[in-house]
């Protein structure tokens, strides 16, 4: 951990280097994600509900889920842009370094100039909560922190998988974007509108619906039962197989070097 | 010690196809082909040599290092580096070994050097004293107090490659792998780089495998060559003995006036062009200086010279040798 913020440090330290890329990046992050939110707000100038959820309780799981990814993201940005490291060659300085590989990978990126969009979507959660007329329990306040946190570790793990699929091909990448960004992009609305069969798959198969749709019924008071609010702890079964997927790739790595 | 038995390495090679047809059809069935990467490659160093691993492009080396730090498993074989498999031990492997890539860097581009030695300190988790030492004794020999204050990128080539050679030896490693540690760099550079790599292969006893192709390195370096060439060990010798074998062969450089003259027995011809010959001679057959009172009648002579063999010519002739 002391060698994480050490990291950390330089990081931060680099990426201060460049103060106005910095800053501007940054305010470039916090403009842009608005765009979400004017389809939102547009959407409901035509519309009062969507699928029986209200404008702040939209914008509530819009909040939600930029935050998971966004955190994801900043810390998890090594394993985003992997690819990258295996072509360059950074990957094997990685494997003569005495030290846990996919600990370096985490370390190897660190992207703070996403704190613009961070603080963009922590203002909505707040405006979100406050006009949502969410009564503030010690239950109601684990279930967000319980959503925020294991659903930047789900996205996280997506990237994980992102990074394995590289050591088999560099052709075909795109199509995981469907699943990180997309997830982004789609997790605005509660999964629920998008029918039955994908909110199965959603929380069946990639869990996001686990971190989103399911504890956001409890947060809302639409369901009481407490299992709805743990559900974000079962999606971090979904880092197992991530876990695994990218071992798997990196066993295949040592014999073919490619 | 390192040990290396009967190693075998293979690659499947996607084929690539052109055009628009064949590119749709890789899609669902790919051609692969085999490559021999490395085929039954066994050598033995022992502690404190020096040995150069040279080869032409695509013949191996790059494998057989990434093998011996652990970043390849190879197909069958054994490598044993003092008393520990590098693929199956790679943390505890990795500990006693330094790596430099001439062509990458290691250093955080934006930071000051400095910061980049500390936090390879901390991975290594190198105590205090044992790198005060050592980043003591590395700053004077490289000349680095000045380098290290100023980021890797407002560094030139040569400046980097001395702060990453000291990069690479902060924790007191065992062996050194240096891949082309040379390349790229001006003269006074590469002298510093090759005195220092002499300096501590015979104060600390530091292992060092070197691959290059500036046969410069070689010859200030090493005592000791291995050849590789389409995945197989050619040669195993010392510089020395290589030398030795082929000193008796002289170059004769003849440039003349007018007609081109015929040779004889004991010369062969290297090279003619607009006026002038270079000839490998068999003193054996015919000395020196039979030779060129052989030219003298038949010829104008405008100039005659005669030199021993370099090492770059050495190496040249062994890769026209083993067909490399």
């Amino acid at each position: 951990m002391g060698l994480y913020f050490k990291f950390f440090a330089m990081h931060l330290k680099s990426q201060m280097q460049y103060k106005v890329s910095f800053f501007m990046t940054m305010l470039g992050q916090f403009l842009t994600s608005f765009l979400g939110l004017i389809g939102i707000y547009f959407m409901f100038s035509l519309f009062n509900e969507v699928a029986g959820f209200t404008f702040a309780q939209v914008l509530l799981c819009f909040a939600i889920v930029l935050i998971a990814f966004t955190l994801a993201e900043m810390f998890g940005r090594g394993f985003d842009l992997f690819p990258r490291m295996l072509g360059n060659g950074e990957f094997d300085r990685a494997l003569v370094r005495p030290r846990n590989v996919i600990f370096q990978v985490l370390a190897s990126k660190m992207e703070f100039a996403r704190i613009g969009r961070l603080v963009q979507s922590v203002v909505v959660l707040i405006y979100a909560l406050s006009t949502s007329g969410i009564v503030w329990t010690w239950d109601n306040v684990l279930t967000l922190v319980l959503m925020i946190v294991c659903g930047s570790l789900v996205f996280f793990g997506l990237f994980v998988i992102y990074a394995a699929v590289s050591f088999f091909t560099v052709e075909g990448l795109e199509f995981m974007n469907i699943l990180t960004d997309g997830g982004r992009e789609f997790g605005r609305y509660p999964f629920v509108i998008y029918g039955e069969g994908v909110l199965r798959f959603l929380t069946y198969v990639i869990p996001l619906a686990l971190f989103q749709y399911w504890p956001l019924l409890y947060l809302l008071g639409m369901e009481e039962s407490m299992f709805y609010m743990f559900t974000p702890l079962l999606s971090l079964l979904f880092l197992l197989p991530c876990y695994v997927l990218f071992r798997v790739g990196l066993r295949r790595y040592k014999s073919t070097g490619s | 010690m390192i040990n290396v038995q009967n190693i075998n390495k293979t690659f499947r090679v996607t084929k690539r196809q052109s055009g628009i047809l064949r590119a749709v059809k890789s899609l669902f069935s790919r051609e692969h082909e085999i490559v021999h990467a490395l085929t039954d490659v066994s050598f033995t160093i022992n502690d404190g040599e020096m040995v150069g691993y040279i080869g032409p492009n695509g013949a191996g080396k790059s494998t057989t290092i990434k093998i011996m730090c652990g970043i390849l498993t190879p197909d069958s074989g054994t490598c044993d580096i003092d008393g520990r498999v590098p693929w199956k031990e790679r943390v505890n492997h990795v500990r006693e070994i330094g790596v430099v890539f001439g062509q990458r860097s290691q250093l955080w581009w934006d930071v000051p050097v400095i910061d980049s030695f500390e936090l390879i300190r901390d991975m290594y988790k190198v105590d205090d004293a044992l790198y005060r030492r050592n980043l003591d004794e590395l700053t004077e020999l490289l000349d680095l107090s000045e380098l290290v204050k100023t980021p890797a990128r407002s560094l030139s080539l040569g400046q980097r490659m001395r702060c990453e050679i000291a990069a690479s030896l902060l924790h007191s490693p065992k062996t050194l792998f240096l891949d082309e540690p040379t390349i790229g760099l001006d003269a006074v550079s590469k002298i510093a780089v090759r005195q220092f790599i002499k300096k501590l292969n015979a104060e600390r006893g530091t292992t060092v495998i070197l691959t290059t192709h500036d046969m410069q390195d070689i010859e200030a370096l090493t005592e000791r060559i291995l050849l590789i060439g389409k995945g197989r060990i050619l040669l195993d010798d010392s510089l020395d003995e290589l030398k030795k074998r082929s000193s008796e062969r002289k170059t004769l450089v003849v440039e003349y006036a007018g007609l081109e003259p015929m040779i004889c027995e004991g010369m062969t011809v290297i090279e003619t062009k607009d006026g002038r010959m270079v000839i490998a001679l068999e003193p054996s057959v015919l000395s020196v200086s039979d030779a060129i009172a052989y030219f003298a009648p038949r010829t104008e002579l405008i100039d005659i010279s005669v030199s021993g063999i370099s090492a770059e010519a050495l190496v040249a002739a062994l890769y026209k040798e083993y067909h490399i």
